[in-house]
């Protein structure tokens, strides 16, 4: 896949937030632009914020005014395609939540080499929260530089820690 | 005591299929020639996708042990170790020939079904019958039920479903995928299967293929190439990856010699997987009695085999008289309906397609030899 | 290690049973009831036997018992698909040359 062809096809779904969404805080970002049939994510939104119905094709739409960030669809999606943004974290740094199911699981403060989705190292992260998540996946934040907010979504960690 | 109904078979399909005629009463019988049954599905070890009635967000082994526990609520009695070696006709009851590891002996049941599943592609190429070069259904079984790792480091041949999500759970296995090569322009799976790789590090090279394995005696390195927009190989261009795992996903055939044996009538249908015995809405053959579910009816996915498997099921139990026809077709009904939702899209409206030409043909074979099915 | 001890989804491997086979003479632990081709594999073997004709390496392809590529003399009985079939205790695993020779059978 060339690079930013997978991002130009993510942004233009409907399951992608605006930059004025993103503003406002945690925002859920549903990476998911090709019709196969699944709905977990809208069965599992406790706000109704994301939308399928029929048929299940339907790419998820994201109701962003009703979304609050609270990542119960991060562990929903059998195809580990969302991912909860806080573009607000703090002044410096915007925060990535990401579901993560391999071993070992990072431990929180840990520093990791952040990945762009063609798998191309563009930062470091700090990793600040890793909660046990649902049905063996985890859910990963990290902290990065708040430019990289829309390219950051995966992580490697450091060679001694990974045996 | 014969049974009245023989699955042969106790993958997804032949297990919905077991389940849902025992429901009604049919005396059932699954035969199966591995250790463990389940066939395919405890591999699977990632969340399903669908719709809540496709058992959506469930991994596979999951959905596996509810099947399994179905199974015994309702009596189903499954023979393991048992290898169905052929089968006959006679009058109008067919003869399952059986081997259990001790004796030989016949079954004749008054209703069969077929659920043999299918069987990957080879793909030759210098060097690809070294030990190291092997499907990668095998390493799946290998890493996630056997829990034993045929390799460290892995090339990938084949960007589908199979070898997206094999790669993926290599990963999870702990061995280093050092690349996945595909000779087409385009990723053939799921989007979204390979984000996960791509943004774990792992490169996926379409317009490549694997031109050598190398190697003493085991897999020790590959030779990878581009291809240009022909598919030939751009020469100047090959690249040795020391790898000494070699799995090729480059795609699944439909297993049902036993339905040759009887006579069944077969197609050819690329799209789901290569030839396949031909049969009506009921999931009945040519031959009366006879019936086909699952990857050796066409290769798809588990919850269309679950599917497929209970029509043929509910089918059963109505010939046999456990159901009335009403009852049935309600039932079918709303079967077909999922089944409908779950062959659409860009991915799945070529899997219809493929059904639909096998129902043509069935129904043209119904016309011309005037037969009518029991 | 060859074995996974440990695996983010299936969690961490579950103590059974060894059992000791025999393989071309030499002793290899296995876990009760798993297929012949999975402890062969943990211990790094992967050549299963050689072809008839030019003596070649073969091992395991397709690990359901379709393809018949990873058959080994077991117990004095030649092709015996590894795949699927499960250890025993004591069990004498050879590496097939060719079809194999018919020697003593259980």
């Amino acid at each position: 896949m060339r690079e930013g062809e997978a991002l130009k096809k993510i942004k233009s779904s409907p399951g992608y937030p605006s930059y004025k969404r993103f503003i406002k805080g945690p925002v859920a970002v549903i990476e998911c632009p090709e019709e196969i049939p699944c709905d977990p994510c809208s069965e599992t939104c406790p706000f109704n914020a994301i939308e399928v119905g029929k048929p299940i094709t339907n790419l998820p739409r994201l109701i962003e005014d009703r979304c609050t960030g609270c990542g119960l669809c991060i562990t929903a999606c059998p195809g580990l395609a969302i991912f909860v943004v806080n573009l607000n974290y703090s002044t410096e740094e915007a925060s990535i939540s990401m579901p993560y199911e391999f071993l070992p699981v990072p431990k929180v403060g840990e520093q990791v080499k952040v990945l762009n989705r063609e798998g191309a190292h563009i930062c470091e992260g700090r990793v600040i929260k890793v909660d046990e998540g649902k049905d063996h996946t985890r859910v990963v934040t990290i902290a990065v530089p708040k430019k990289f907010f829309e390219v950051a979504r995966g992580i490697r960690l450091s060679p001694d820690v990974v045996k | 005591m014969n049974p009245e109904l023989s699955v042969i078979g106790s993958g997804p399909a032949g297990l919905s299929a077991a389940v849902e005629s025992a429901k009604y009463g049919v005396k059932v019988e699954v035969i199966d020639e591995n250790i463990l049954p389940g066939g395919q599905l405890f591999k699977q070890i990632h969340k399903f996708f669908g719709s809540k009635a496709h058992h959506a967000g469930i991994r596979g082994y999951d959905i596996g042990w509810k099947l399994l526990k179905e199974a015994e609520d309702v009596k189903v009695a499954i023979r393991l170790n048992t290898i169905a070696w052929g089968v006959f006709k006679s009058n109008s009851r067919s003869s399952i020939g059986l081997f259990d590891q001790q004796r030989v002996f016949l079954s004749k049941p008054k209703k069969l079904i077929v659920a043999t599943g299918a069987t990957e592609n080879p793909l030759s190429f210098p060097g690809s019958t070294l030990p190291g070069v092997m499907g990668a259904g095998a390493v799946q079984t290998m890493i996630n039920i056997h829990r034993v790792l045929p390799g460290r480091r892995v090339l990938m041949v084949g960007a589908g479903n199979v070898g997206l999500i094999v790669s993926y759970q290599l990963l999870q296995a702990g061995a280093d995928v050092v690349a996945v090569v595909e000779a087409m322009p385009r990723i053939g799976g799921y989007l979204v299967h390979a984000l996960k790789l791509m943004r774990a590090g792992i490169p996926i090279l379409t317009s490549h293929t694997i031109l050598e394995a190398k190697g003493d005696r085991e897999v020790e390195s590959a030779t990878i190439a581009p291809l240009d927009k022909n598919g030939s190989i751009i020469g100047g261009g090959e690249r040795e990856l020391e790898v000494d795992l070699i799995c090729l996903a480059v795609g699944l055939r439909p297993d049902a010699e036993l339905c040759r044996m009887l006579g069944c009538r077969f197609t050819y249908v690329p799209l789901l997987g290569g030839h396949v015995p031909i049969h009506n809405e009921d999931m009945e053959t040519t031959i009366p009695g006879v019936y086909v579910v699952g990857d050796a009816s066409g290769v798809e996915e588990a919850s269309v085999a679950m599917e497929e498997g209970r029509l043929a099921g509910i089918s059963v139990a109505e010939s046999l008289g456990y159901i009335t026809e009403g009852e049935a077709e309600n039932e079918k009904d709303k079967i077909r309906g999922r089944l409908r939702d779950f062959r659409i899209g860009p991915f799945g409206s070529p899997r219809q397609e493929g059904k639909n030409k096998i129902l043509a043909e069935y129904r043209r074979w119904l016309h011309s030899e005037g037969r009518r099915s029991s | 290690m060859l074995r996974i001890y440990d695996h983010p989804i299936l969690g961490k491997l579950r103590e059974r049973r060894k059992v000791l086979i025999e393989v071309d003479g030499k002793r290899i632990e296995a876990y009760e009831g798993e297929p012949i081709a999975a402890a062969l594999l943990a211990a790094g073997i992967r050549v299963f036997r050689y072809t008839v004709r030019r003596n070649e390496p073969r091992g395991l392809f397709c690990a359901i018992g379709r393809c018949t590529d990873c058959v080994m003399t077991v117990d004095g009985t030649p092709n015996i698909r590894t795949c699927i079939t499960p250890v025993r205790d004591g069990m004498k695993v050879e590496t097939q040359v060719g079809l194999g020779r018919w020697g003593k059978t259980r």
